[in-house]
């Protein structure tokens, strides 16, 4: 029978989420457990501080914020990629069908944007994440870092966009097709997490705090 | 009953008038985007057309087809159509039972060899013969059989077409649909549980007219009928399309009349002609009514997660898999710390104080 | 495997925490850390990229402490870290690194790279892979005392000298005094003007301070190295020397890393908290000019054009940022603020050990074009700073570039405005 498109529909919402969410907790608590089960940093530093408290809690969300002076250095980076980055979550997080996904697994339920701003928004943040490539091969130091694993991890999150765009238009696939190459480039994504770099989703705030607290108690706020 | 008598001669006898036929032509000709001239063409061919022969098995299935099929609140072209043409063999609607019921079988495909339409509802066991049998034959055996012969064979129901609620996992008969047994000729499938009856006479009304198959999809279904989805034709689209969701059955959203794509409607990705044809004479369909499309009429419609899920929710990941997961994740992590910190602990153990010589 | 590689990857193991850990699965190679680092932005040469300059220690930790990194070390996937590849990272590591910790200020995942290249020195220099000059500084701050071989005898004269100028006694070895000053080895040969100013500063406040004839260097080359065994032993020293006279608080002079090493890292390094506070001397004059113990004449303000520049370790890495600002305001009528300042100071090209390390001269120059730029920006011929090593590096890159400007200090300008309370009350009068 050749119902490939619902066969894999099937399967990426079957087995294909649960091999998806076992490889993530497996590999995301190893992950966490082998980052955060090492030694502390030392804190006997803390021992001629004024402060009693460090302000690590700042610097994690201080850090959303262009530091001064570098948005002129790196504008195309830095606002393609802090675009990319509040368009992914506002796809994300407030689009109706996927809170209603959320809702379905997880029990808690919120409200969502008109789908004309969603669609504003995620052309915007395919957009953006193009300027991101852009820039990787095009600036001098982005391009000397990158490896393959930089661009895959942009290939890996610019798949569940660009179907779920594709899905949501109703365009270039039948729905279906789009649907399940959607969920299945989703679950590509969650199973790299632990793996790559996109680890930084969760290591981004522990380095931001590991940062703000060490600075603030020297009385900087990083 | 098996009289060469003009199907329009038995329609007029019903007290179908030409203009009835007509108004028929003309609606399925624009459902299946003919060109104009083809509606005279097929009420043409309608005037002229034998009742053509009809063999009707039904397998694993439960009757619901032929029930959509044959019963309507009030006399439609449709039914009668059906009503007329020459169905020689269908075990539930036919007067002769037993042997007599095979024998008006075998003589109808003898009789109409290479010329009946073949007519199948509900799945095909491929498990033990003894599953589903009809007068001692099984039911492989006698599809093989009548289909030797068929000008055409249509799969009516999603049991037919792809298997539908007896191959639903885990699947104990091992059901599969026709088209998984009669490789050699072709299978029309008109899918739903149960299909639109006038999707099936439509289909009929094509084949008498131009004698051949309309246009198919990749699932074999008439694209006329099954080329756009629900969610694409249905009227609540511009509530989906605003971020407009009934949350609840009863809620405010519910009540306005919006979109049921959280309520779990398979709309989206469910191919039909319900959202324009609509049922019971056109009078409504399941969303106008207020619930979700099933998607009855897609593959394996039954295993696709729950109804009142939406289409795109993954099936959670059993409570065991979880736990499993997550202790093999303590197991593993921990073994990972524990190694991390023998390592710092010999590193450190191995420690000689530095000196200003050591620099060099 | 050669004996000191074996250490140096045993050593390096010793530095891996959890902030580390963090801190490389963090990274998304965006680069914006190269945009903050001198040596990037006046090079664009990308060896410089900050987070690039750590490969071998993201490599070890890699390789030694991550599930993926053990299995695929196991099946041979990802090479070893290797002798070679840490003798290459020699340069990258030391000469192009000051540890001003910018970089450390804009990584949007909030990485610490200048910290981490502090871990990776203590590999790097066990390894044997430390630039000789900045052995040889190591060597005799351990030996002789001082860095750059500075004994008590070169500071007794030097006192002497200053005392018979200025008509004060400089406090040396006082029993139970409240504060002890440290000094750097640049002030003592270079500098002396700044010790004459911290006694006229200290005679006026009336404060108990005192200075030891066995502890007065603040020198601690073992951090700028990466050798904390050796660190930790010049810190115990100044612990003896501050004990032995039973002070309270012990300042650190204008000198960036001696700040850092006592303050901040010297709890670290011995293990237990500082018997003592530690304090910068910009901070103790600032806390006395606030409590009115120190005074200047409003009517006398330095009214040339300055700006300041922040020492890394002081500012950034410090968080003594307001009180050189405070005192500036307080003596000068038209100071200004260079463009990035405070937090975003841009490095002088020395901190961090550079300005020992020979073979980086050339690279040195070529990178003090941001501050000369920088200068040139603010439009002044007076820049005032509180770090001997900056002075050091602003002056010389100010003669290289032929640059119309001068370098003071901080602490001497304070003191050059001082006036007592009773010639206030004359002068108005």
């Amino acid at each position: 029978m050749n119902a490939f498109a619902t066969e894999l529909l099937l399967w990426v919402k079957g087995p294909g989420f649960t091999i998806a969410v076992i490889i993530l907790m497996l590999g995301l608590s190893i992950r966490l457990m082998e980052i955060f089960g090492m030694k502390a940093p030392d804190k006997l530093v803390y021992s001629q501080s004024n402060r009693q408290s460090g302000s690590g809690v700042q610097t994690i969300f201080r850090r959303f914020l262009i530091p001064k002076g570098m948005l002129s250095r790196a504008p195309g980076i830095y606002l393609a990629g802090i675009l990319f980055h509040i368009g992914y979550a506002v796809v994300f997080f407030l689009f109706e069908p996927h809170i209603a996904l959320l809702n379905n697994l997880t029990g808690l339920n919120w409200q969502g944007l008109p789908n004309s701003v969603i669609d504003f928004v995620a052309v915007m943040t395919l957009f953006s994440m193009i300027v991101v490539l852009v820039c990787r091969m095009g600036r001098r130091a982005m391009r000397f870092l990158s490896d393959l694993e930089d661009y895959l991890v942009w290939l890996l999150t610019f798949l569940p966009l660009l179907t779920g765009f594709v899905a949501f238009r109703h365009v270039l696939l039948p729905y279906t097709w789009a649907l399940a190459l959607h969920l299945l480039s989703v679950e590509l994504l969650m199973i790299a997490i632990p793996f790559t770099k996109l680890m930084h989703t969760v290591t981004a705030f522990s380095s931001r705090w590991y940062n703000g607290d060490i600075y603030s108690r020297k009385g900087v706020m990083s | 009953m098996f009289g060469t008598t003009k199907l329009i001669k038995a329609l007029e006898e019903k007290g179908v008038t030409r203009r009835d036929v007509l108004k028929f032509c003309a609606i399925t000709a624009s459902v299946m985007s003919l060109p104009a001239g083809s509606v005279r063409a097929m009420a043409r061919a309608l005037e002229k057309a034998q009742r053509p022969s009809v063999v009707w098995l039904s397998f694993q299935e439960c009757t619901g087809c032929t029930e959509s099929l044959t019963r309507s609140h009030a006399p439609t072209v449709e039914s009668l159509i059906l009503q007329s043409i020459s169905l020689d063999y269908h075990h539930t609607l036919q007067a002769a039972a037993g042997e007599a019921a095979e024998a008006a079988r075998l003589e109808a495909m003898k009789a109409h060899h290479g010329k009946y339409i073949l007519v199948v509802d509900g799945a095909i066991p491929l498990g033990n013969p003894g599953f589903s049998t009809i007068a001692g034959i099984d039911n492989l055996s006698m599809l093989k059989e009548t289909a030797k012969g068929a000008a055409a064979v249509i799969a009516v129901g999603s049991c037919a077409a792809f298997g539908g609620l007896p191959m639903a996992q885990p699947n104990p008969t091992g059901s599969v649909g026709v088209s998984e047994v009669v490789t050699d000729k072709p299978v029309i499938n008109i899918p739903g549980c149960p299909p639109i009856p006038q999707v099936i006479v439509g289909l009929l009304a094509y084949f008498l007219t131009f004698g051949k198959i309309p246009e198919l999809d990749h699932l074999n279904r008439p694209k006329a009928w099954y080329g756009e989805t629900i969610h694409d034709r249905c009227y609540r689209r511009p509530f989906y399309d605003q971020g407009l969701f009934a949350e609840t059955f009863d809620d405010e959203g519910a009540k306005k009349g919006w979109c049921l794509y959280k309520l779990g409607c398979r709309g989206p990705t469910t191919y039909n002609a319900c959202a324009t044809l609509k049922w019971n004479g056109g009078v409504s369909f399941p969303i106008q009514s207020g619930h979700g499309c099933l998607g009855c009429s897609e593959p394996k419609f039954w295993d696709g997660g729950g109804f009142y899920q939406t289409v795109a929710t993954p099936f959670r990941p059993t409570g065991r898999i979880i736990a499993i997961t997550a202790v093999g994740a303590a197991a593993v992590g921990f073994g990972v710390i524990a190694a991390n910190h023998a390592l710092k602990n010999r590193a450190h153990k191995a420690h000689e104080p530095v000196t200003v010589d050591d620099l060099e | 495997m050669s004996a000191s590689f074996t250490r140096a990857i045993n050593v390096l193991r010793e530095q891996v925490d959890a902030s580390v850990a963090s801190f490389f699965s963090a990274c998304t190679h965006c680069g914006l850390c190269s945009e903050a680092c001198l040596f990037y932005t006046e090079t664009g040469d990308p060896n410089y990229i900050p987070i690039y300059k750590l490969e071998p220690f993201r490599h070890l930790y890699e390789q030694d402490f991550t599930l993926a990194g053990r299995v695929k070390h196991i099946f041979g996937l990802s090479p070893e870290l290797t002798d070679v590849a840490l003798a290459q990272w020699s340069e990258l590591v030391y000469d192009s690194c000051t540890l001003c910790g910018r970089c450390a200020m804009v990584c949007p995942v909030g990485n610490n790279p200048g910290a981490m290249v502090r871990k990776l020195r203590e590999g790097m220099s066990v390894a044997g892979y430390a630039p000789d000059s900045l052995v040889d500084a190591t060597q005799r701050n351990v030996h002789l005392g001082s860095a750059m071989g500075v004994s008590y005898k070169t500071l007794k004269a030097q006192l002497i000298h200053l005392e018979t100028d200025i008509g004060l006694t400089v406090p040396v070895d006082v029993q139970g005094a409240d504060y002890m000053l440290l000094l750097s080895s640049m002030e003592i040969v270079q500098f002396p003007e700044f010790i004459s100013a911290v006694t006229r500063i200290f005679h006026q406040a009336g404060v108990s301070w005192t200075i030891s004839s066995t502890a007065f260097e603040a020198s601690n080359s073992g951090i700028q190295i990466g050798a904390s065994d050796i660190a930790q032993q010049i810190v115990e020293r100044t612990i003896k020397g501050a004990q032995a006279l039973g002070v309270k608080t012990v300042i650190t002079p204008e000198c960036g890393h001696s700040y850092t090493a006592l303050r901040w890292e010297g709890p670290t390094l011995m293990g237990k908290p500082l018997p003592f506070k530690v304090r910068h001397i910009l901070e103790v004059v600032d806390q006395l000019h606030q409590q009115g113990r120190i005074h200047f004449d409003p009517n006398t303000k330095d009214t040339r054009p300055l700006t300041y520049h922040d020492p890394c370790q002081i500012a950034r890495q410090g968080g003594v940022i307001e009180a050189p600002r405070r005192l500036l305001n307080a003596v000068a009528s038209d100071f200004r603020e260079m463009a990035a300042h405070g937090k975003m100071n841009w490095c002088c090209g020395g901190g961090g050990g550079v300005s020992a390390i020979e073979r980086a001269d050339p690279l040195r120059s070529t990178v003090f074009k941001k501050k000369k730029q920088q200068i040139e920006e603010v439009g002044v011929h007076t820049v005032v700073s509180a770090c001997s090593n900056c002075r050091m590096m602003l002056e010389q890159g100010i003669e290289d570039n032929s640059m119309d400007v001068e370098v003071i200090s901080l602490t001497e300008l304070v003191a050059d405005h001082l006036v007592s309370v009773e010639q206030t009350v004359r002068d108005v009068a």
